[in-house]
C-alpha cells in the first residue's frame, strides 16, 4: 500500500510521506507561475491543506500529483488575480542568473510591464509556456483544460504581447 | 515555409525576446522544509475544532435570535393580553 492508499483509507500518518514526497515539485511548479519564493511557499501549504481536507473523498488509485498540480495551479491563478501586477512580481528571483539577450534596461522593463497586463490566465500559460517552455500537455493537465484551450490562450497571449510589445517600441 | 513553421518560428522569437527580460526559473529547490508549516495548520485547526466541539451548543446561536426572544419575553410581560395574538402568528 503506498502512502496516497494510505491516506485515503483514513491512516493520517501517511500525510508525512506524502508531503515530503511531492513538496519540492508544487513548490517548483507555484514558483514558475507567480514568481514569489515566499507566496509560492504559501500556496504549496495551501495545496496541501485542501488535499488534507479531502481525505475522505480521495481516490485512492488517483494521481496525488497530478491532483495537487491541478490545486496548485488554480491556487497560483488566484494569487496573480490577488496580487497588483507590479515590477517585482515578475522580477527575477536573486538566484536565477540574468540572461544577456536583452541587454538595455529599459527593454527588460517594458517586456516584463507587456507581460503583467495579460489577464491572470493568460499570464499563467504564457509564463509556462513561452517562459518555462513547457509543453502544451502538462500545461492542459495542470490547469484541468484541453490541449486546444490550451493553444487558444497562447495564440491569444501573444497576440497581446507583440500589440503592447509594438507599443513600447519592442520588436520580437 | 509553411504557415505552420512559419507561426511557430514567430512563437519560438517571442519566447527568446521574453526570455532575455523574464529568465526562465526551471528546477528550483526549496529553500527549507514546509513539513513544520502544514503541522502547524492541521494541529491548529485540531485545536479549533476540539474548542468548537467542547463549546455550548447556545452559543452558536446568532445574537440577533437572542435579542428578539428578549423582545418578545419582555412584550409578553408588559402585555399579556397580546401573548394569544403572539402565539396565533408562532
Amino acid at each position: 500500500m503506498n502512502a496516497l492508499e494510505r491516506f485515503a483509507v483514513g491512516d493520517v500518518e501517511a500525510f508525512e510521506p506524502l508531503f515530503r514526497q511531492h513538496q519540492a515539485e508544487v513548490y517548483g511548479w507555484v514558483l514558475r507561475i507567480v514568481r514569489d519564493p515566499a507566496a509560492a511557499e504559501d500556496l504549496t501549504v495551501e495545496a496541501f491543506w485542501r488535499l488534507y481536507q479531502k481525505q475522505a473523498s480521495l481516490d485512492p488509485k488517483g494521481n496525488c500529483a497530478a491532483w495537487l498540480r491541478r490545486v496548485a495551479t488554480n491556487l497560483a491563478i488566484d494569487h496573480l488575480r490577488r496580487v497588483r501586477p507590479t515590477e517585482p512580481l515578475l522580477a527575477e528571483p536573486a538566484d536565477v542568473q540574468r540572461a544577456d539577450g536583452v541587454g538595455q534596461q529599459e527593454t527588460r522593463f517594458a517586456i516584463r510591464a507587456a507581460m503583467n497586463e495579460l489577464s491572470p490566465k493568460l499570464r499563467a500559460v504564457a509564463l509556462l509556456v513561452l517562459i518555462e517552455e513547457e509543453s502544451y500537455t502538462s500545461v492542459a493537465e495542470s490547469l484541468g483544460i484541453s490541449l486546444g484551450a490550451v493553444k487558444l490562450r497562447i495564440f491569444r497571449a501573444t497576440r497581446i504581447l507583440r500589440k503592447k510589445l509594438e507599443q513600447r517600441g519592442v520588436r520580437p | 515555409m509553411t504557415d505552420r513553421n512559419k507561426r511557430d518560428e514567430d512563437l519560438e522569437r517571442l519566447g527568446e525576446t521574453l526570455r532575455s527580460a523574464i529568465p526562465p526559473i526551471g528546477e528550483a529547490e526549496l529553500r527549507h522544509d514546509l513539513s513544520s508549516r502544514i503541522l502547524q495548520r492541521i494541529e491548529g485547526t485540531s485545536r479549533d475544532l476540539a474548542h468548537w466541539r467542547r463549546r455550548p451548543s447556545f452559543v452558536g446561536v446568532p445574537w440577533i435570535d437572542w435579542a428578539l426572544m428578549g423582545v418578545a419575553v419582555v412584550v409578553m410581560l408588559l402585555f399579556p393580553a397580546l401573548i394569544p395574538a403572539l402565539l396565533y402568528h408562532l
